[in-house]
Formats: C-alpha cells, sequence, structure tokens
C-alpha cells in the first residue's frame, strides 16, 4: 500500500451571538421569551451575589473553603436552561448558576460549602447528581445515567459538566468514548475557564481545541463564546434535542474565563498576571447579559435595584437557614448503608456513650484548618 | 436437584435475577459474543440481547462508574471485571462513589450495583490475574465483599447481591470455578450477607478461613482429626464486610484457639482484622496465641511458584498442631 494523505471529516463549530458590549447577532439571536430571558438574569445575578456573599462568609470562618463562579455563570445556566426536570443534570462544581436554576436552595449549596453532607443531598423532584469532587469522575457516572435512560428508552438525557483540567482525565476519555460507542443521550459541557487552579489553558494539552477532541470520539462538538449566554443556549438546545431524538452525544466547548480564585484557599496572583484578568473583565457575562436585556427594555436601574434587594433578602434567608442547621453528631452512622451492620451500632454507641458524658471533641491541631 | 460447578451456579444466578427483573443487566470485556474468558456468563447475549448483556470497551474505570450510573438512575447493573487485578483500575469509582453516595445523599441517592471478578490465585495464569484484594475493598465503609465458596452459596450469594439496595463486590474464587460440583436447589435461594456459616462441626479449635483457601482448612480439620484427634470447628465467613464478628466469637469462646487462613497477603488484612475483634471480645477465652496461615507480605509470585506462596493444608495443620500444643 502506498502512502497516502487520509482525510477525515470533521466539524466543529463556533458560535458566539452577544457581543462583549451587549450587541447582538438578529440572525442568531433565539427567539426566547421576556420572563424566561428575566429569569435567566435573576439566575445569574443571585450566583454572583451569593459568591460574595460566600466569600464573606468563609473569611469570617462562617463556612470552609469556598470556590467562586464568577465569571462562568453563562457557561453552566445558559444549558441548564435547555434541560427539564427528568432530565438529569451532573455539575462539577463550579455550577453554581444552574444549580440555584435546577431548583437546588441556596441554604443547601451554603451548607455543602459549610461541610454538611446535607448540602450534597439533591432537592426532591429533580435528577441531580452534588457537586463532584474528583475532577471528571462524575463524567463516568454521567454517562452510566445516559446509558441507562438510553436501556430504558426514555426521552430523557443528560446534562453533564468538566472543567478545561478534567478533560487530562483518564475518566472524561473514558466516558467520552463510551459515550461515542453506545450513542447515549449525553451532553458534555466543558467549562473552559483557562486555568486548572495554576496550570493555565496551553499548559493542559496540545489540542488547538478542545471542542475537537469529539471527532476522535466519533460525535459532534461546538465551541461557544461562554461568557455569552444566547450561544450557549442555542447550541444547548441544539445537543439536548439531538440527544433526545436518538442522535447521540454532544461535547460542548465552552470559553469563558474564572475571574476570581479557585477557591478562597488561593492566591492566583503566584501564577497568573493581572493585566489577564483585567482583559477578560469586559467580556464578563452579566455586563453583556445586562446591556441586551436594557436594550430591549427589559431590565431598568429600578429593575435591578429591585431584583439586587430581593437576591439580598433571599441570601441573609439562606445564610440563617443554613447557620442553624444541626445534625446529630452521630448521624454519620446512620447512611452507610441501608441497614445499619452490627459492628457500626457498636461504634456508633460506643461514640455515643463517650459524648453522653458530656465530652466534647477537642483536638490539638483544631486550628490548623485548610 | 442438579450437581453444577461453581461457574454453573453463578451463571445461574443472573440468568433467574435477569428473567426476573428487567432492570438486571450485565456488563463488562467479552461477556456477551465470547461469553466471558471464563465463559460465565454463557448464554446471556442469546436469550437477554445486547441491551441486557453488553460487551463492553476495555475501560475498567468507565465499567465502573457507568454501572454506578446505571444504578443511580434506577437499574440494577452487575459489572464484571475480567480479572481482579484489572479491578484496580476502577477502585477511585468505587472508593469515589459507588460507596459514597447512599452517605453523601443521606440516604436520598443509593447504588444497588454488583461487581464481580474473577479472585485469587491457583491457576497458573500470568502477573495480575491472580490477585487476592478482598482487604482493599473491606476498607471502604458503604460496600460489602462477598467471598462465596461453593456452587450452592456462590448461586445465593449473587442471588443476595443482586438484590441489595447496596454496592456489593463479590469475588469469585477462580482455583475452584470447575474445581468441583454441588446440589444446587431447583429454586432460587438467597444466603444473608454479612452471616459466617459454620462448614464444619468442632470443639477443639476454630480455624476461620474464606473463598478458596476453605478447602484447605477442612482438609487440615480431617488431618487434625484422624492423624491427631484434634476435633476443629471450620468457619466459612462468605462475607469478609460485614464481617460475623458473633458467630467468629462464639465458637472461639467454645474452644479457645483460633487459626485463620487466607491467601491475601498478611499485613493490614482480614486475619488482622480477626485477630482484632477476638482479642477485643474474647481475650479470657484463648488458651494460645491466634496462628495465622496467609499469603506472604510480598507480590504473589509468577504462577511457576504460586503454589508455594498459597496456604496449603499443611501449612494449616502445622500450625493447629502449634496452636494446640501451646
Amino acid at each position: 500500500m502506498p502512502r497516502e494523505t487520509m482525510t477525515i471529516a470533521q466539524k466543529v463549530e463556533s458560535i458566539r451571538i452577544l457581543s462583549p458590549d451587549g450587541t447582538v447577532d438578529k440572525k442568531l439571536e433565539p427567539k426566547l421569551p421576556d420572563e424566561d430571558l428575566l429569569g435567566l438574569y435573576k439566575t445569574m445575578l443571585s450566583s454572583r451575589l451569593f459568591d460574595e456573599r460566600c466569600f464573606m462568609l468563609q473569611r469570617q470562618g462562617r463556612i470552609g473553603t469556598y470556590g467562586p463562579t464568577k465569571g462562568q455563570e453563562a457557561a453552566s445556566l445558559g444549558f441548564a436552561y435547555c434541560i427539564n426536570n427528568n432530565d438529569w443534570f451532573v455539575p462539577a462544581f463550579r455550577e453554581t448558576a444552574a444549580m440555584l436554576y435546577r431548583g437546588w436552595p441556596m441554604s443547601t449549596i451554603m451548607l455543602w460549602w459549610g461541610g454538611h453532607e446535607i448540602g450534597a443531598t439533591p432537592p426532591k423532584g429533580l435528577n441531580d447528581l452534588p457537586i463532584c469532587v474528583p475532577v471528571s469522575s462524575q463524567c463516568q457516572l454521567a454517562m452510566g445515567i445516559s446509558w441507562a435512560q438510553k436501556l430504558k428508552k426514555t426521552k430523557d438525557v443528560t446534562l453533564v459538566f468538566v472543567g478545561d483540567g478534567g478533560t487530562s482525565e483518564g475518566d472524561f476519555h473514558e466516558a467520552m468514548n463510551f459515550a461515542g460507542v453506545y450513542k447515549l443521550p449525553l451532553v458534555q459541557v466543558i467549562q473552559n475557564n483557562q486555568w486548572a487552579i495554576s496550570i493555565p489553558r496551553h499548559a493542559q494539552t496540545a489540542s488547538p481545541t478542545i471542542a475537537q477532541k469529539a471527532i476522535a470520539y466519533g460525535f459532534d462538538a461546538f465551541q461557544v463564546d461562554g461568557n455569552d449566554i444566547l450561544a450557549c443556549i442555542v447550541a444547548g438546545q441544539e445537543a439536548v434535542k439531538k440527544a433526545r431524538e436518538g442522535g447521540g452525544p454532544t461535547i460542548i466547548e465552552a470559553i469563558t474565563y474564572r475571574l476570581g480564585v479557585h477557591t478562597t484557599a488561593d492566591d492566583p496572583k503566584k501564577y497568573r498576571k493581572d493585566e489577564e484578568v483585567k482583559e477578560w473583565e469586559p467580556k464578563d457575562p452579566l455586563i453583556r447579559f445586562k446591556a441586551y436585556l436594557e436594550k430591549k427594555k427589559l431590565l431598568t436601574d429600578a429593575v435591578e435595584t429591585k431584583l439586587r434587594e430581593e437576591i439580598r433578602l433571599k441570601l441573609d434567608e439562606a445564610t440563617a437557614v443554613a447557620e442553624g442547621y444541626r445534625a446529630s453528631k452521630t448521624e454519620f452512622f446512620e447512611y452507610v448503608y441501608a441497614e445499619m451492620t452490627p459492628e457500626l451500632r457498636k461504634q456508633k454507641a460506643e461514640l455515643e456513650e463517650y459524648l453522653a458524658h458530656g465530652a466534647k471533641p477537642s483536638h490539638a491541631n483544631e486550628l490548623s484548618r485548610v | 436437584m442438579p450437581q453444577m460447578t461453581m461457574v454453573q451456579a453463578i451463571n445461574l444466578a443472573m440468568k433467574e435475577a435477569m428473567r426476573e427483573d428487567p432492570n438486571v443487566v450485565v456488563l463488562g470485556q467479552d461477556v456477551g459474543q465470547d461469553e466471558g474468558v471464563f465463559r460465565v456468563t454463557e448464554g446471556l447475549l442469546k436469550e437477554f440481547g445486547p441491551d441486557r448483556c453488553i460487551d463492553t470497551p476495555l475501560a475498567e474505570a468507565a465499567i465502573a462508574g457507568g454501572t454506578i450510573g446505571m444504578a443511580l438512575a434506577g437499574m440494577k447493573p452487575i459489572c464484571e471485571m475480567q480479572f481482579d487485578g484489572f479491578s484496580y483500575q476502577s477502585l477511585h469509582q468505587i472508593e469515589g462513589h459507588a460507596r459514597r453516595f447512599r452517605n453523601r445523599t443521606r440516604g436520598r441517592l443509593s447504588v444497588p450495583m454488583v461487581m464481580r471478578f474473577p479472585y485469587g490465585g491457583g491457576i497458573r495464569a500470568i502477573e495480575h490475574h491472580s490477585e487476592a484484594p478482598e482487604a482493599t475493598y473491606a476498607h471502604w465503609a458503604g460496600l460489602k465483599v462477598v467471598l462465596p465458596s461453593s456452587p450452592r452459596n456462590a448461586r445465593a450469594l449473587l442471588r443476595a447481591a443482586i438484590l441489595d439496595p447496596d454496592p456489593v463486590i463479590y469475588m469469585e474464587p477462580k482455583a475452584i470455578y470447575r474445581a468441583f460440583r454441588e446440589e444446587v436447589p431447583e429454586a432460587p435461594e438467597t444466603m444473608p450477607i454479612g452471616k459466617a456459616r459454620i462448614a464444619r462441626a468442632g470443639k477443639d479449635m476454630t480455624i476461620i478461613s474464606y473463598a478458596a483457601s476453605l478447602r484447605a482448612a477442612l482438609e487440615a480439620a480431617e488431618t487434625l482429626e484422624d492423624e491427631h484427634r484434634i476435633d476443629a470447628e471450620v468457619i466459612d465467613l462468605l462475607s469478609v464486610s460485614p464481617l460475623d464478628s458473633d458467630t467468629i466469637n462464639a465458637s472461639v469462646r467454645k474452644t479457645g484457639r483460633a487459626v485463620i487462613v487466607h491467601e491475601a497477603p498478611r499485613h493490614c488484612s482480614v486475619s488482622g482484622e480477626i485477630v482484632a475483634r477476638i482479642v477485643e471480645e474474647s481475650l479470657l477465652y484463648l488458651e494460645a496465641p491466634i496462628k495465622r496461615v496467609t499469603g506472604f507480605d510480598t507480590a504473589i509470585p509468577f504462577f511457576a511458584n504460586e503454589l508455594t506462596y498459597i496456604p496449603d493444608a499443611g501449612r494449616v495443620v502445622k500450625a493447629a498442631l502449634e496452636t494446640a500444643r501451646f
């Protein structure tokens, strides 16, 4: 056989509809009901203000380490808008805006960052997994969930998130490979926020785009401006429709930027330049969506002020609920198995006996927190 | 009652569960067309089709993670790892998710799955095909770890594992896959997971074992009886998590002597846990130090020398006599 150049068919569409200044591409503009647009804006703003509140709570020692979503609100919310409650939603951990939109109470998310399992308990009626810590492992779970959806012949889909760093993990590759082989109803969003803690996007993969990895898995991809909520929605709706109709998975790379710290335990000055952050600040998803809504006469300063006040009250309420939460000290024995084993009963009794005599666990290293 | 091998009994348990519940599916490498490298999944593809007996690409973490996802979404999946040593490539999914979901979500979500794989040495297999990883899995709360020892209990325990609301790691001692046949009842039966079985009643000492090592324990008990007039009780654990402390301690309180036998390495092993449980509960009943006859704290040798490493009846007899003569 001679040497030949093979041409591998490939197509990755990139989409932007809203420019940073809020100018809309009329040809691509999706027709969304006004109340939806305003609802989306309110959720984005809620997420942003939630971040600010949690930052403050962390600094005051009232919750643990917190990972803010600032700058990435559109890149999760736009996709969550495209699915319904029967569909499954599988977050990584920077999808606060999407979680709020799905119906997770603010207090529940606060409790997760406050160190309570109840914060990882999805609200009834939602097919959601909680925040996932081991990077990319959730892609496998979502793949399995979408596999069940297909085997059970439902018309439901699964929406799952991972970051740019997560695409280097074996779990991402394995999940995408299986999704392609079985043509699963899976929408895999990659929030490419340019940084995996201190590792920049270019040091994460030699692939010119992350979206193009879909080509090797045998399915389609989009690359969207992840700070443009309209682009996220248009790509998300197409991918969800395709998945629902049996057309298989889609990768959507949402180009965004982590405007804040990785978590409150992180100091980005050690590895990235302020100028880079300054370049991205005007591309903030809230700025352009706000400008768009103002041009559509849906949003005025008065409405904005009212929204902020409403959200502030909700945050006060959520903070009170979260801080008022009291779980039993020995509750962690209860959910290891459906039925407690004799050994666990024994260990629980041992701890209860210690606590019953007024003991309060105190540890020599209590102050050296993460 | 039909006579069958352990391979046939495990196969039967899967078929029975698949016939009863459309949510039960089997997935793994070569489980379909090839019917499994040990033929454990024989006939499943033919009877249930490719959506119920699913051949997967080669990726243990995706098989495990996909299985967890299926279970979260309401199915009852059984995944096969082709060999014990390859299950390690899915450990992060089992540790990170399978065992944690019930606790993490305060009971809102659970993972009713079974991961099954051929376990242990003794079949002259190449490296990574003869591992005994039960202590690794048993260390993780939220998992149940089951090791059958005969065709009948293999079938009953696999059925129990499939019906269990929590994730079960089901290890199949491959050395006894076809080593002997046993009568298995016509009707499906289950055995409780976490309950040990008295494999041989006795009064002079307690030999505790499980999986393929049970045969060495039983053989040793016969020798002890025939040649040394020592009447040993043999306990077959069947499950190492939960571990049946009550049965172990009741027996040791009666006999005052204990020998523990398994092929896994000794350090941080199931036998270490058993010693602790005996010392905690029954120290003053002991007439002699507890002995352990186990694999050594090395890798299991390549197969040319594997039988030196795996405990045999002779080593059990030697330990038992040392215990008896203390």
